[in-house]
Formats: structure tokens, C-alpha cells, sequence
């Protein structure tokens, strides 16, 4: 398709994952992903693939875990409790190291909590959720274009590295409508060798498992993965810089907190303020290195998050804590306005206006 | 036009959000950056619901609207609400037929009426108050022209219902020529 549609976030992916090549999608319904879940129940079967809706969330990734042993592309998606429900069998997808994507469309927490838009799942998905030594990467979309194309880029880069990937939105991400180009994008092919496919072309058997009570084995497996992930660290980090050649300030935001500090920078920009924004749009590989150099030139740093500040640690170890970080933040589902940004950054700056 | 802010805002089941759709949908076809973002959850189930549209020929920031240049109400409450939170030289319309007010137009903000409920029953057009409404809108506000609208509007309804596109189509023009 080379025009652009008007489509809702949640359908937007769902779409760009069955183009990406996934006929495996498992889910159990919540607010506010629930879209995600009908598009796969209409479009999966007529392009012969599976759409199951599991008995629940632990069911539904661990029919993930073994499609994922097999080596073909599989996904699910929930919204912030049913990603803890996830967090097992995320764990033991790291561990058996099993590219997948998990798709969260994150509402306020904790608990039950409510079904409006959230960022409060940043250590959650960043951190581990589950047990265990391992990551994710973790991909921040703030379009409904991006929801498209970090959907193709999940699938990519968890092949890749043979790990988990999550696409990590927030509820406004999923319900909104934006033009959006559904483009094919390169699908790469990635050494499938480790699939558990029979034996029928070789000698021997494959053996996905993350189980290993010999400590020395296991270390060694630890090793092996962090090794890898130290290569995503190096090679596969995104962001996205605006206004930042003469900032002073510098906001750090992702998802829907990085569109409303895109209007508050520019009210702050009208007034004389000299204020920009590094978005990371991988929050694991988190962009490091990017933040550490504008620490030379920034004189302080503002994190703007849906949640109670969670990535301002990020934030502060990245600078080594050598600049002031500001916190800007709304929670259990309430989104700041771009006049709340503007106090941040005029406090920031001195309270010079 | 560089960037107009909507609202759109009345009860579940009124069309709010097929209204807000149509709008973003010309934007679409007009090559503008558009974004709909709608209120979900519980209110949609009968409470209230609204839905923020931005049209413009920049990228768009925030899609949430809080200070709309067109203010589109069709209940009271949303009226209510909203009616003084509307930017400088903003745009009401309201249904009529469904919302009373002492609410008038000031240096700030033009006030538009239209009876669309009424309109809609009067003219054999059930449920298309949402559609007179947002003729009227349009035309009062500029934010499109009328062609824009329509031709919009053809690519919107499936031509497998040819009935449904000749009443909304009605309906609009009803609208526009309040």
C-alpha cells in the first residue's frame, strides 16, 4: 500500500505485524488494547494464520513460548496488569532466548488501577518484570506511523538477538487515529538453526530449554546473553533529537509525554528559552551516550513521564548525575497539558521566563 | 489555515466520534497531518463522550485538545463544560434542540446555534443530528469547504451502501444551509 490511511494505533499494528510476517497471535482482552485483539480475530484467518484468543494471560505466552521455539515469527498484546500476568513466561522467553513481540498498551496502575493512558510500566518493561538476569529491548512509539514501522523493528531486532521485544504504548498511542503509511518494510531472514523444527535434515536434536542446574552452565548462559546484548547496546540504540544544536535545557520524553513537550518547547522556544528534547525511542538500549554529551552543553535536564518518575533515573545515571534532572510528571492516567511542561522548563531555567 | 483544534463532544451513541472521523478523514484527503484521539472507556457506554481532532499543515504536537478553536457541542453537560474553555477567536456551534444557555458570543468566541436533533427527526434522518451539526461547523468555521467535506465523505461510506451515503449527505447539507 503506497497511500496513506487513517487508522487507530491498536489496528495500525496489528496490521504491520501480520505484514511483518507473523501468523501467531495470542491475547486475552483488556482495556485499553482490545482493538488489537478483534483486528487479529478478522484479518488472521483470512491470511492463514492463527488467531487464539487463550483461558488467559499465562496461557496465551506460553502458546507464544512455543511458536517462538519453532522459529516462527509470534506475538501478543495487553495492557499493564496482563503484562504482569505475562511476566513468567516473558522471563522464561529470555531465558530459552526466544525472540517474540509483546505488545503493551499501558494504562494506570498499580493493581487493577484505571484504563486511561500511562507510562507507569517503564521499569516493568526496562528493568525485568520477571526473574532473572535479562532484558528487553523496548521500543517507545509516539505515532501511529511508528507504532507501524517499531512493529517491524521489534520483530527484526528479536531475531536478531534471539530476545523478547516489547513495544511499549501507552492507551492514547492505541486509540488514536493518524495517517499512516503501511509500508512492507525490509523484512530481514535471520539463522533459524536453533528452530525446533524435527530432526528430519540433521544429526542430533534442538533443544529449547532454560533450565540448567549445573551453575557453571548456567553462568555461561548468562554470559552468552548479556554478551549480545552489550552488541544491541552498541548498534541498535534510536532516538530522536529536536531543537537540540543550542539547548540549554534538554526534556527527555517518550510516547505521548514526547507530543505534549513538543508543544510545550515551543511555546518555551517563542518566549526565548533555549529548550530541546532527546526522545528515546528505544528505551532499552536506553541512548546513553547521547545524553552524557548534551550533559556537557545542557545546563539541566527534564524528565516528562506518565508516572510517578521512573526513566529520570535513566536519565540521571546516563548524565552521571552532573546536571540537575527535573521531574515533570502526571500519573494514574492523567496527561500533563503543555503548560505544565512550560512551568517545568521556565523553573528549570532559572524561573526566567 | 495553519493548525484548528476540534472538540467534539455530547453523549455515547450521538456520533460524536464518526463525526470527529469525518473531519480527519478530509484533512486526510487533503494531504493536511490530521490526529483523532477519542475519550474510551466507560463514558462511551452512555455517559458522555468527546473527541479531539487537530487538522493541520504542520506536524502535530499534542493530539489533545483543551483549548478547541471549534467547539462542537450536542448535550449539555459538554456545553457546559467546555464552552469557556475555547481558545481566542474560537468557533461554538451547539444542538439547540437539546441545550439551553444565556451563553452568547463575546470578543473571544462566535456562538452558532442549530436545532440539529430537531432537524434530524423533522427530516426522516434518525440519528444524523451529528452530521447537520457538523455541516453547520464546517461552514461556519472554514476549517474545509463544502466539496471537501463531501467528496471526502463518498470515499468514507462504503460504496456498498449507497442509502447511507445519500442521507449523509442530506444530513450535511442540511447543515450547511441553516
Amino acid at each position: 500500500m503506497s497511500e496513506k490511511v487513517l487508522m487507530k494505533g491498536n489496528e495500525a499494528l496489528a496490521e504491520a505485524a501480520i505484514m511483518a510476517g507473523c501468523k501467531h497471535y495470542f491475547g486475552y482482552p483488556i482495556t485499553p488494547q482490545t482493538e488489537v485483539a478483534a483486528y487479529m480475530a478478522k484479518k488472521m484467518p483470512k491470511v492463514g494464520g492463527v488467531f487464539l484468543q487463550a483461558e488467559s494471560e499465562v496461557s496465551a505466552i506460553n502458546m507464544v513460548i512455543g511458536v517462538a521455539a519453532t522459529g516462527k515469527r509470534a506475538m501478543t498484546s495487553s495492557s499493564s496488569p496482563g503484562i504482569s500476568l505475562k511476566s513468567e513466561g516473558i522471563s522464561y522467553l529470555a531465558g530459552c532466548e526466544l525472540p517474540a513481540l509483546i505488545v503493551n498498551v499501558q494504562r494506570g496502575g498499580p493493581g487493577l488501577g484505571g484504563i486511561q493512558p500511562s507510562q507507569s510500566d517503564y521499569y516493568q518493561a526496562t528493568k525485568g518484570g520477571g526473574h532473572g538476569d535479562y532484558k528487553l529491548i523496548v521500543l517507545a512509539p509516539n505515532s501511529v506511523q511508528e507504532m507501524v514501522d517499531l512493529t517491524f523493528k521489534g520483530f527484526d531486532l528479536a531475531e536478531k538477538y534471539r530476545m523478547p521485544a516489547m513495544l511499549l504504548c501507552d492507551g492514547t498511542m492505541g486509540q488514536m487515529m493518524e495517517p499512516v503509511l503501511l509500508n512492507q518494510g525490509e523484512i530481514k531472514t535471520y539463522d533459524k538453526s536453533w528452530a525446533t523444527t524435527g530432526t528430519g535434515n540433521h544429526e542430533g536434536r534442538n533443544v529449547v530449554n532454560s533450565l540448567s542446574l549445573n551453575p557453571e552452565e548456567l553462568e555461561v548462559w548468562n554470559h552468552r546473553r548479556y554478551d549480545r546484548y552489550k552488541i544491541a547496546q552498541e548498534n541498535d540504540v534510536m532516538y530522536e533529537e529536536y531543537l537540540m544544536d543550542d539547548a540549554e535545557i534538554c526534556i527527555v520524553a517518550f510516547g505521548i509525554a514526547s507530543r505534549v513537550s513538543k508543544n510545550a518547547i515551543n511555546q518555551a522556544r517563542a518566549k526565548g528559552i533555549k529548550v530541546g528534547m532527546i526522545r528515546p525511542i528505544t528505551l532499552w538500549p536506553f541512548p546513553e551516550k547521547v545524553l552524557k554529551k548534551a550533559s556537557e552543553k545542557c545546563k539541566a535536564f527534564i524528565s516528562v513521564e506518565l508516572n510517578m518518575g521512573q526513566m529520570i533515573d535513566d536519565v540521571r545515571l546516563a548524565i552521571e548525575c552532573s546536571k540537575p534532572v527535573y521531574l515533570c510528571n502526571r500519573t494514574g492516567g492523567m496527561i500533563m497539558s503543555p503548560e505544565e511542561v512550560l512551568a517545568s522548563i521556565i523553573k528549570a531555567n532559572g524561573g526566567n521566563e | 489555515m495553519s493548525t484548528c483544534k476540534i472538540l467534539i463532544a455530547g453523549f455515547g451513541g450521538q456520533g460524536v466520534l464518526f463525526s470527529g472521523k469525518v473531519l480527519a478523514y478530509t484533512g486526510l484527503t487533503l494531504d493536511k497531518e490530521v490526529s483523532w484521539l477519542p475519550s474510551y472507556g466507560p463514558e462511551m457506554r452512555g455517559g458522555t463522550a468527546n473527541c479531539s481532532v487537530t487538522v493541520s499543515s504542520e506536524q502535530i504536537g499534542s493530539p489533545i485538545v483543551s483549548e478547541p478553536d471549534l467547539l462542537i457541542a450536542m448535550n449539555q453537560p459538554s456545553f457546559d463544560k467546555y464552552c469557556e474553555e475555547t481558545s481566542d477567536n474560537s468557533i461554538i456551534v451547539y444542538d439547540s434542540a437539546l441545550i439551553s444557555t444565556e451563553f452568547k458570543s463575546n470578543d473571544k468566541v462566535k456562538v452558532f446555534e442549530i436545532p440539529a436533533t430537531r432537524l434530524a427527526s423533522d427530516n426522516d434522518l434518525p440519528g444524523l443530528a451529528n452530521m447537520i451539526i457538523l455541516g453547520k461547523s464546517v461552514k461556519e468555521s472554514g476549517v474545509f469547504t463544502k466539496d471537501q467535506v463531501f467528496d471526502a465523505m463518498k470515499k468514507l461510506v462504503s460504496s456498498k451502501k449507497p442509502e447511507l451515503l445519500e442521507k449523509n449527505i442530506k444530513a450535511l447539507e442540511l447543515g450547511f444551509n441553516y
